[in-house]
């Protein structure tokens, strides 16, 4: 299977749980409360999507998929996509757009702040996800920008954690794969850094011998 | 078909570890495997629409009550497969299910405390007290949805005036069965097992407090608290105990499950109040089920007799 294969699954694959949510909703199976559900059900599939782009690296280079690169992208947007979904039914479904109630439910409520921010934090990185950009910013400008899936990841855990009554098994569950694909990174770069050091100082241009 | 699947597919399928796994990279393999099954349970609830219906016995000499509202019902399959019953799970919609195999019969309720006499009365002996009446209550959860139900019962104050509390008795509280085997969300400490509710002396009393063992004219579904339960219309949801297997009176105000669980959320009273917010969410609107735009919540839940039990007490602090 080539890479242009493996998109085309991976796209359709990521369709499906919105094609289900609606097919259900047409024929009545989203239960007593249709809004509650769609609401979880974008919210949580947000933080799946966070969390399988954040699988991306440690997979390919565990497994030695280089080629999972190439998926990043569109999962990383389809993470985005879910947000929006889950934002819109927010602001549609739940608040019907009333503007008021929304700036004071972010000022007041701390889950639906760091649900906020953590959306917030995806739009940057949703828009300049294009090759455009990355030639724009610099790759490496461009990676440190896009460290901010991290801090979006964690919020979003939080929200979930805070908006949860008394059984917070579920969101801790995320909350744990989130730290193993964190720590993963932690100790990637106490590795490198070692290693670094061990091949010593980078050679100097001549010229600065001293300054 | 093809979905359901999905979450039987093993971990070690999606991420053959043998093949690539060494020790030191076991943990960032297990966060991997945790993702992969976390879709799956996910994907599996999407796909999961279980609607049953239940015919229950019928119950007979129903008399009607000047209680009860005429807004329209909510359908009966929402309010017996939307249950918030942490016993049997914290998901609403897995009640309906689990709690297809609890006993209801033989069932019987302990009553002590404060009382003059002991008694261990049979749940057919106490049905059978005073006539069963139809009192079609709103319902309003603390989680800001609601619903209105035909209720079949009396009101509480029947049962407790038999049981001769004696003058020490300020409280009554109510507690759940406690059975792990038949109530599998209780092998999880959620809450504190089992669940104790609990009211003051003269909200017990006071006719709108309903003794309940029935909805829409028949015998209520265990996931509705079969068979024996309180309605408190004018109280958040979680203060009318379901399942009850004891009715004690008490000098002390009894500390509720949820107060323990989370005392700055969860109060004593718990009345309905659309001035004073849950910590984390507002209680001013609330969403019935069925409709689509939310609908302001009334105080008391539109029950203002109940006000002169709070007269001059300030209902931000006793929330």
């Amino acid at each position: 299977m080539n890479l242009r294969h493996a998109k085309i699954a991976c796209f359709f694959a990521a369709l499906i749980p919105p094609l289900l949510l609606g097919w259900r909703a047409i024929h009545g199976g989203l239960g007593a409360n249709p809004i509650e559900v769609v609401t979880h059900s974008t919210g949580q599939w947000t933080i799946i999507f966070l969390l399988l782009t954040l699988s991306v690296t440690p997979l390919r280079r565990l497994a030695r998929q280089y080629w999972l690169i190439g998926l990043r992208r569109m999962v990383g947007l389809f993470a985005f996509f879910y947000a929006t979904l889950h934002f819109a039914t927010y602001v549609w479904l739940d608040k019907f757009f009333d503007v008021h109630e929304i700036v004071k439910d972010i000022y007041k409520r701390p889950f639906i702040t760091v649900g906020f921010a953590a959306f917030t934090l995806l739009v940057p990185l949703a828009l300049s996800s294009t090759a455009w950009s990355i030639r724009k910013l610099g790759g490496k400008n461009w990676q440190r920008l896009h460290r901010l899936i991290y801090l979006s990841a964690i919020l979003g855990v939080i929200h979930f954690i805070w908006l949860v009554k008394a059984d917070k098994r579920q969101p801790c569950a995320y909350g744990f794969v989130l730290t193993v694909l964190l720590s993963y990174r932690v100790w990637m770069w106490f590795s490198t850094r070692k290693e670094r050091q061990l091949a010593g100082p980078a050679p100097r241009p001549a010229g600065l011998g001293r300054i | 078909m093809l979905i359901r699947d999905s979450s039987d597919i093993a971990s070690s399928e999606i991420t053959p570890k043998e093949t690539f796994l060494s020790r030191r990279t076991f943990l960032a393999g297990a966060g991997l495997a945790g993702a992969a099954a976390l879709t799956g349970v996910a994907l599996r609830n999407l796909a999961d629409p279980a609607i049953t219906v239940s015919a229950n016995a019928k119950i007979e000499g129903i008399q009607k009550s000047s209680f009860s509202t005429n807004e329209q019902q909510t359908p009966y399959n929402d309010v017996s497969h939307y249950n918030n019953f942490y016993e049997f799970s914290t998901d609403k919609y897995e009640p309906a299910d689990l709690a297809k195999n609890l006993k209801t019969r033989p069932w019987t309720v302990v009553i002590d405390g404060e009382v003059k006499k002991k008694l261990v009365l049979d749940v057919d002996a106490i049905t059978k007290m005073a006539s069963p009446e139809e009192r079609i209550y709103r319902h309003r959860c603390v989680e800001g949805w609601s619903i209105v139900v035909p209720w079949v019962g009396y009101s509480l104050n029947n049962l407790i005036k038999r049981c001769d509390p004696t003058s020490k008795a300020k409280y009554v509280e109510f507690t759940t069965l406690l059975d792990p085997k038949q109530m599998p969300g209780q092998r999880i400490n959620v809450l504190k097992w089992p669940y104790v509710e609990g009211l003051r002396m003269d909200e017990a009393m006071h006719p709108l407090a309903l003794l309940c063992f029935g909805m829409y004219g028949e015998v209520l579904p265990n996931q509705d608290g079969a068979p024996l339960r309180v309605v408190l219309p004018w109280k958040y949801g979680f203060k009318s105990a379901k399942s009850i297997v004891r009715i004690r009176f008490t000098r002390d105000q009894p500390y509720n499950t949820w107060q323990q669980s989370a005392p700055a959320e969860y109060g004593f009273y718990a009345n309905v109040n659309p001035n004073v917010d849950h910590p984390r969410w507002s209680q001013a609107k609330e969403r019935r089920l069925g409709e689509f735009l939310k609908r302001p919540t009334l105080m008391f839940n539109g029950y203002d007799q109940v006000s002169g039990l709070y007269s001059g007490m300030d209902l931000k602090k006793n929330y």
